[in-house]
């Protein structure tokens, strides 16, 4: 167990967000966290990254208080790829990926080889390698995405923060980023959690699915048995089917348009327009 | 989640190793060329700037009472022209020299920190509030020194500190500091503090040139005293900002990013508000308040060397240095009728416009 949440009740001044959130994280896990908008997606992984602290409850990772983990300490254990990323300074790609580097490195000490083996390391895992002297400023918003992701690699993280981190790129991109993603958690033991809007990638990727809704966990469970058109209709009030590939068979989710009765108030506004004029 | 670092199987990944270990050697050369180039410009800067003045002094004297101070032996040396080169020109030309260092480092740290171009130790009305508090400790008539250290940077960089906060403050919107307002803020404190500073000196009865050495700076009159008390606080401040380069760095990516990465965001940020601080309360303690130098050299050093804030920091001292010894001198000998101008006046004069061009450019706009 890698993450512990008890009792959590997240929110910021005087609006509380989030309550009643319990829940453990295993080493290696591939969790997609899913909602709709303002559910509190953010709001919770900006509380397991350390940036909000709590208003009751506690975040337990690796057996200690995620507030009392000392910055750099917390740093080398999570990394985080926030959803958009603003970089004003023209440094090139590869002085941000090593910045990566900076919760292992000594204060006054110089760049090491491992340093940079960790930094084009994951450059490469991410292709974003032909990007290193590149400045930052300069590149597309995908690919500054991608560079982002191997920063947070170059941490050397067991943790992985994800707050729709992949929604700038295009399919072929995601699907990169998420088949690394999956590797790492596969081979190296890597924990990811990723908050996220596309249903059918989440389906495809992660095995551990927590649906959001109204401040609370509505369901949390192996993607196999918590993918159904019930819960998907109950958390997003839209109708949905949900059916299997037949190659892969994993559950792909199909929108079906929304029910005549939902825009009903086109008529009263018609009314409204034609007694205006 | 650890794996071996070094595959030394994979030959692709070795070349990429030893290709981006070649362009940071390659950067580091760079650096090392630049600074020796700014070193040798400084110590001829120096000597020049020693030279010029109303009574000619051969560049011989100037070696030869150098070397003497230096405890070479070099024979008789005229009375006159030792006080003029080593009592009166040089401590001038280093002070100016260490100052202009303060002031541009301090520049660098504000605008890194504050992700604003604009920032700069005049502009946050940092330098006014440290004169501020200069003044203040003069008109109590506190003075003298104990220890070696004068109390007046001490006032000034309480006052530094006191500007700082009251310029946070001001420019705070529900819990962030709006890069907008901040500059603005910083004008209205400049402006009231300034006021403040003309009205102590007028309750004191002194003389209105004393009022404009405060407001717009000058190096009259300034001797190696002022040079000691200046060191400790260059020093201090120099030491903060080699420390936490690297969280400059890092730090320019904004607040969450930095936390992401495992800077100790808060922490941080206050030690180098305080180092700082403590270079423009140095410099302003000993010269008053001259704008413009710390807004200017950092974004001259960024075009050459790039954002990375070791380098910038490094740079920006020694181009500082330059940069206000020869506003110096110019100051000392721009009037034909051989009276000085404050040192301010010049570098306003000389950075005012190039003010105005960060304002219009597309830079400080469009990228940071």
């Amino acid at each position: 167990m890698v993450i512990r949440v008890e009792a959590l009740d997240l929110g910021y001044e005087g609006r509380l967000v989030l309550t009643g959130l319990n829940f453990q994280v295993d080493r290696g896990e591939f969790l997609g966290i899913l909602g709709p908008n303002g559910s509190g997606k953010s709001t919770l992984l900006h509380a397991l990254s350390g940036l909000l602290p709590p208003k009751k409850g506690r975040i337990i990772v690796k057996s200690e208080p995620l507030g009392g983990l000392p910055s750099r300490l917390r740093a080398q254990i999570l990394a985080v790829v926030p959803q958009s990323t603003d970089v004003r300074f023209p440094f090139s790609c590869l002085e941000i990926v090593l910045m990566g580097r900076y919760p292992h490195r000594r204060r006054l000490g110089t760049l090491t080889d491992a340093d940079l083996v960790w930094a084009l390391k994951s450059m490469r895992r991410t292709t974003t390698a032909h990007l290193k002297e590149r400045p930052i400023i300069e590149v597309s918003g995908g690919e500054g995405q991608r560079v982002v992701i191997a920063r947070a690699l170059a941490q050397d993280p067991e943790i992985l923060l994800l707050d729709e981190a992949t929604s700038s790129l295009d399919v072929r991109k995601k699907l990169e980023i998420f088949e690394l993603l999956k590797f790492m958690s596969e081979t190296r033991g890597l924990t990811v959690l990723c908050a996220m809007h596309d249903l059918n990638l989440a389906a495809l990727y992660c095995r551990r699915l927590m649906f959001i809704k109204h401040g609370r966990v509505v369901v949390d469970g192996p993607t196999d048995q918590v993918f159904t058109p019930a819960i998907l209709r109950e958390v997003y009030e839209t109708p949905m089917e949900v059916v299997r590939h037949p190659g892969h068979q994993r559950p792909y989710a199909v929108m079906l348009p929304l029910s005549p009765g939902t825009r009903e108030d086109e008529a009263a506004m018609e009314a409204l327009e034609a007694a205006q004029s | 989640m650890k794996e071996s670092s070094l595959p030394a199987d994979n030959l692709n990944r070795t070349v990429d190793l030893a290709e981006a270990r070649s362009r940071h050697n390659l950067g580091a050369r760079r650096f090392a060329v630049a600074c020796l180039v700014l070193g040798l410009g400084l110590v001829a800067s120096v000597v020049l700037a020693t030279g010029i003045g109303r009574m000619d002094v051969g560049w011989g004297a100037i070696a030869a009472v150098v070397l003497s101070k230096l405890g070479f032996h070099t024979g008789a040396l005229d009375r006159t022209t030792e006080v003029v080169i080593w009592g009166i020109r040089l401590s001038r030309v280093v002070l100016s020299g260490l100052v202009g260092a303060s002031l541009a480092t301090a520049g660098v740290i504000f605008q890194g920190l504050l992700l604003n171009p604009l920032a700069d130790p005049f502009t946050l009305g940092v330098s006014t509030g440290a004169a501020f508090g200069v003044a203040l400790l003069v008109m109590l008539g506190v003075g003298g020194s104990f220890l070696g250290l004068s109390p007046l940077p001490l006032g000034a960089l309480a006052g530094a500190l006191g500007a700082m906060a009251a310029v946070m403050l001001l420019s705070r919107e529900s819990g962030r500091i709006r890069k907008e307002t901040l500059i603005l803020a910083g004008i209205v404190v400049s402006t009231f503090l300034a006021a403040l500073i003309s009205l102590i000196k007028s309750l004191d009865e002194e003389s209105l040139s004393a009022i404009v050495f405060w407001i717009m700076g000058s190096f009259s009159g300034r001797g190696w005293i002022h040079v000691g008390f200046l060191l400790p606080y260059l020093a201090a401040g120099l030491a903060l900002g080699a420390v936490y380069h690297r969280e400059l760095d890092i730090l320019a990516l904004g607040e969450e990013q930095s936390h992401h990465l495992g800077v100790a965001v808060a922490a941080v940020r206050l030690k180098l508000l305080l180092g700082a601080s403590l270079l423009t309360a140095g410099a302003v303690s000993v010269s008053g308040v001259i704008g413009f130098v710390g807004l200017v050299v950092p974004h001259l050093v960024r075009v050459l060397a790039g954002p990375s804030h070791g380098r910038l920091l490094a740079l920006s001292a020694a181009a500082g240095a330059l940069i206000l010894i020869w506003a110096d001198v110019l100051a000392r000998t721009l009037l034909a009728s051989g009276q000085e101008l404050p040192v301010g006046v010049v570098s306003a004069l000389l950075g005012g416009p190039f003010f105005f061009y960060l304002l219009k450019s597309r830079r400080s706009r469009g990228m940071w």
